[in-house]
């Protein structure tokens, strides 16, 4: 049984992992599990071996080949996920998040040569899409599935997914509406020169040619492309607030009645141009607001992350159930790195769930027969049976999603600048209005109408309408750089806005990964040797964990290995009896007290010591500690308080840490927060911060892959960018200052324009001169003074 | 100078031309996805006989 050992270390010639065995060789190629030789093997048969000449380990790494995708011959499952069907071909999308280069794409992209009833594919790289068309007499969809699997690109297929359908019909045309927009702008410019230039008596006749023309050219800017600023205008009218689309709306209105009036009767040129560039510029602002940088879905929940459909036992039998119609008492079969989806009591096999979706905690927990799992978890290891005590929406996680924090509908959290400025603007510019054809009226009814007109036109708050959008997505795509995404423009105000932290934990202000090992224990180097032996064998995470942390050793052989469920392993080794696991296995006491995972080890039954496991903090946790002088910082965990002396560093306050807090008691403890006024930063990583990441005022995801799960908020922070925290809260606050700035400027250009519009001489071409030059300013200012704010802070 | 209803005829059809182009180009799907053809056009195009571009190998 002894292995020769691996001396210099090779890679996987597939994903360009370490080669831990040598097992896997097939043509001089190494590779580091069954799963990513097949893949290559598939790809050898049918000539596709290129995909590994355009990237070195174009591959993800495939461990777990025993996939099953049986419950997609479910014609109700099936159907909800197919785009479209015909008698002969079926068209389905797929989310597949592997798709990272260029031999992805290639690869992808020839499904064809693999099989030919592939007709058509084709990936949308930012999105990780793939479109295919296909032969579905031929080939049906569970195959497909199987056949991209086969070649490691998985599809995640989840509850999501086939929600996600009926509610993406909603698409507006914006892009269309500019376009539009560009086209009547363009022409009405040229047709305006020559009324600006001036045209002599004879050329009158072209004066009401190009007069009408320009009427011709306002309609489709009027009726298509402004059309949002009235609806929008309306619907606040309505709900009695005074946002921005009303003084805005008002002025698309007055312009297009006085340029339509004044062209009719010969009275003047009208301001066309003015009210085409007014369109245009306020789309674009538009269009830039709605921009996103990242393709990364906010808006998972637990169906996102849970499987479509389990298996459970009937008549001795397996079959596969859609989750929905899982109901109680029905009996699942949960294999390998399959997720519990329900609230159930562990029947058979021994469970090892890896709860880190819900927690963030890396290792896994064991538990024992009859115990009750609760939903989320994935089970390592073997197959297990367990008997569902709850359906899928009641269960311990997921009844969080039936709070009315997530049933509120459009987030009402705070009043953007924007909003609470644009209250006061339009009363003031109201009044000024009607004072204005007040003290003209009773002399000159004409000059009062006029002036009245010219006052709505020329205050019309294109430039306010406009800093907002490109300053925010300067600063947007600032963050983007830095790793730290969010999901809208508005989350920037908000970041700006919060006085009060609350973090979570496990997975949050500490890494996801295991790498703060401890070896408690005198061994000698043989004595290591025989550990790292005994550990070689088993398949449990910590041996795993363990093995890698002795290093590359040379195996020894191994006599009677047995391994205890939930306690530990032993066995004979070169004459030596070798156990490792649980205080309660070597020592036969069970130990509570510790803050760490331990496994104790003991040598011809003599206790030798422990390997203590901890996670460690994120980089950076000092530079948050710090800003305990211009926050409040909390800290909720769901665990024992076992560490907190450790966290006593970051944390000294004493009542700003609280332990044992369930999913709905950090909703709740984030409620009274804001009932006390405070505006509330939540930063977590689990399903089971889900509930309080709503609540609070400005939800952030940390995760250590961006692609990996990551529960539905409002930015997600990459844990490397975590130490740059602090930094981003200043930035947030300097992209706010430079928001209040450009207010003033775009105020002075109204003021300026105000001062022709009361005496009623308002020029068209003043008017075309000031929009269009207060645009370009705030345009440029806020894109300058966001780089160099980026530069100061030392974002770029 | 009666040309120019004619010249700016000409003119608005031509830029109504452009404006249906870019309404078919857009109802066509080919602005949905603007980054995948750029990596797209870096891949080789067939990979039929990918030995024959190497040397032959003498011996």
């Amino acid at each position: 049984m002894i292995k020769s050992p691996v001396l210099e270390k090779t890679t996987c010639y597939h994903c360009g992992d370490d080669c831990t065995t040598i097992e896997y060789i097939v043509e001089e190629k190494h590779f580091c599990c069954h799963g990513c030789k097949s893949v290559y093997e598939v790809l050898s048969v049918d000539n596709l071996c290129n995909y590994y000449s355009y990237n070195d380990h174009p591959g993800v790494t495939r461990k777990q080949t025993n996939k099953r995708f049986d419950y997609l011959s479910d014609p109700t499952i099936a159907n909800d996920l197919i785009d479209y069907q015909d008698t002969r071909i079926s068209i389905v999308t797929f989310y597949i998040p592997q798709i990272h280069c260029s031999s992805c794409l290639w690869l992808l992209e020839k499904l064809n040569k693999i099989n030919p009833a592939v007709q058509y594919c084709r990936v949308d790289f930012l999105k990780k899409q793939l479109n295919i068309r296909y032969d579905h007499e031929q080939l049906n969809l569970q195959q497909l599935v199987e056949l991209l699997d086969n070649i490691g690109y998985e599809p995640l297929i989840s509850l999501q997914d086939v929600i996600k359908k009926q509610n993406n019909a909603d698409k507006d045309n914006l892009v269309s509406k500019i376009a539009v927009a560009g086209f009547c702008f363009g022409n009405v410019m040229l047709l305006s020169f020559p009324e600006y230039f001036g045209l002599s008596g004879f050329e009158q006749t072209f004066k009401h040619f190009f007069g009408w023309l320009n009427i011709l050219f306002c309609l489709p800017i009027v009726l298509y492309s402004g059309t949002g600023y009235f609806v929008s205008a309306r619907q606040n009218l309505k709900n009695r607030v005074l946002n921005i689309d009303f003084p805005l709306a008002l002025g698309i209105a007055v312009l297009s009645a006085r340029t339509v009036l004044e062209i009719v009767t010969h009275t003047g040129a009208g301001f066309a141009d003015t009210l085409c560039g007014l369109v245009f510029f306020l789309l674009v602002g538009k269009f830039v607001q709605k921009k996103t940088y990242h393709h990364i879905s906010f808006e998972r929940d637990y169906r996102s992350f849970f499987p479509v459909a389990v298996h459970i036992i009937e008549n001795d039998a397996e079959k596969p159930v859609p989750l929905g119609k899982l109901g109680i008492g029905n009996r699942m079969v949960i294999r390998n790195n399959e997720i519990i989806p329900a609230d159930a009591i562990l029947l058979k096999g021994e469970a090892l769930v890896d709860f880190s979706f819900v927690t963030g905690e890396a290792i896994p927990v064991s538990k024992t027969l009859g115990e009750i799992i609760y939903a989320g978890g994935r089970q390592t290891g073997e197959a297990i049976e367990l008997e569902v005590v709850k359906p899928v929406s009641q269960s311990y996680l997921t009844q969080l999603w039936n709070n009315e924090a997530f049933t509120r509908t459009q987030d009402k959290r705070m009043q953007t600048f924007n909003e609470k400025v644009s209250k006061y603007f339009t009363i003031v510019l109201l009044s000024i209005a009607f004072a204005t054809l007040i003290f003209w009226l009773p002399t000159d009814v004409r000059r009062g109408f006029a002036a009245f007109t010219a006052i709505l036109i020329v205050a019309c708050p294109c430039a306010l309408a406009l800093s907002t959008p490109f300053t925010m997505s300067a600063a947007l795509s600032i963050f983007d750089r830095n790793r730290f995404y969010l999901k809208n423009v508005a989350v920037v105000e908000q970041l700006a806005a919060i006085d009060t932290i609350v973090m979570d934990k496990t997975g949050t202000i500490t890494t996801g990964t295991v790498n703060n090992i401890k070896l408690e224990a005198d061994l000698t180097d043989e004595q290591k040797q025989l550990v790292y032996s005994l550990c070689s064998n088993s398949n449990h995470p910590l041996s795993r964990i363990i093995c890698r942390y002795l290093g590359n050793m040379d195996q020894l052989a191994v006599a009677g290995y047995t391994e205890i469920a939930g306690k530990g392993v032993q066995a004979h080794i070169n004459g030596h009896f070798v156990m490792a696991g649980s205080a309660d296995f070597i020592l036969g006491c069970s130990d509570h007290t510790s803050a760490h995972t331990m496994v104790h080890i003991a040598i011809d039954d003599r206790y030798m010591g422990y390997v203590a496991f901890s996670l460690s903090y994120r980089d950076g946790m000092k530079n948050i500690a710090a800003l305990a002088g211009s926050y409040d910082e909390y800290l909720l965990s769901g665990d024992q308080d076992h560490e907190r002396g450790d966290l006593q560093q970051f944390f000294p306050n004493a009542n700003s840490m609280y332990f044992n807090q369930s999913p709905q008691s950090k909703l709740d403890f984030v409620q009274s927060l804001q009932q006390n006024g405070s505006k509330v930063m939540m930063m977590g990583d689990g399903l089971n911060d889900s509930g309080a990441l709503k609540q609070s005022d400005l939800g952030i995801a940390v995760t250590d892959n961006v692609n990996n799960f990551s529960p539905g908020s409002d930015a997600i922070l990459d844990g490397k960018s975590f130490d740059k925290l602090p930094v981003f809260l200043r930035f947030a606050k300097d992209t706010i200052a430079i928001i209040h700035f450009s207010f003033f400027i775009s105020l002075t250009y109204n003021l300026v324009g105000l001062s022709y519009a009361v005496t009623g001489n308002l020029s068209p071409l003043t008017a075309a001169i000031l929009m269009p030059l207060s645009t370009a300013t705030i345009i440029s200012f806020t894109s300058i003074a966001t780089h160099f704010a980026a530069k100061k802070r030392q974002l770029i | 100078m009666n040309i120019l209803y004619f010249l700016i005829g000409c003119s608005v059809v031509l830029a109504l031309g452009f404006l249906g182009a870019f309404f078919w180009a857009q109802g066509n799907g080919q602005n949905d996805d603007l980054f995948t053809p750029s990596m797209r056009v870096l891949i080789e195009d067939d990979e039929e006989k990918p030995e024959n571009t190497e040397p032959p190998i003498q011996k």
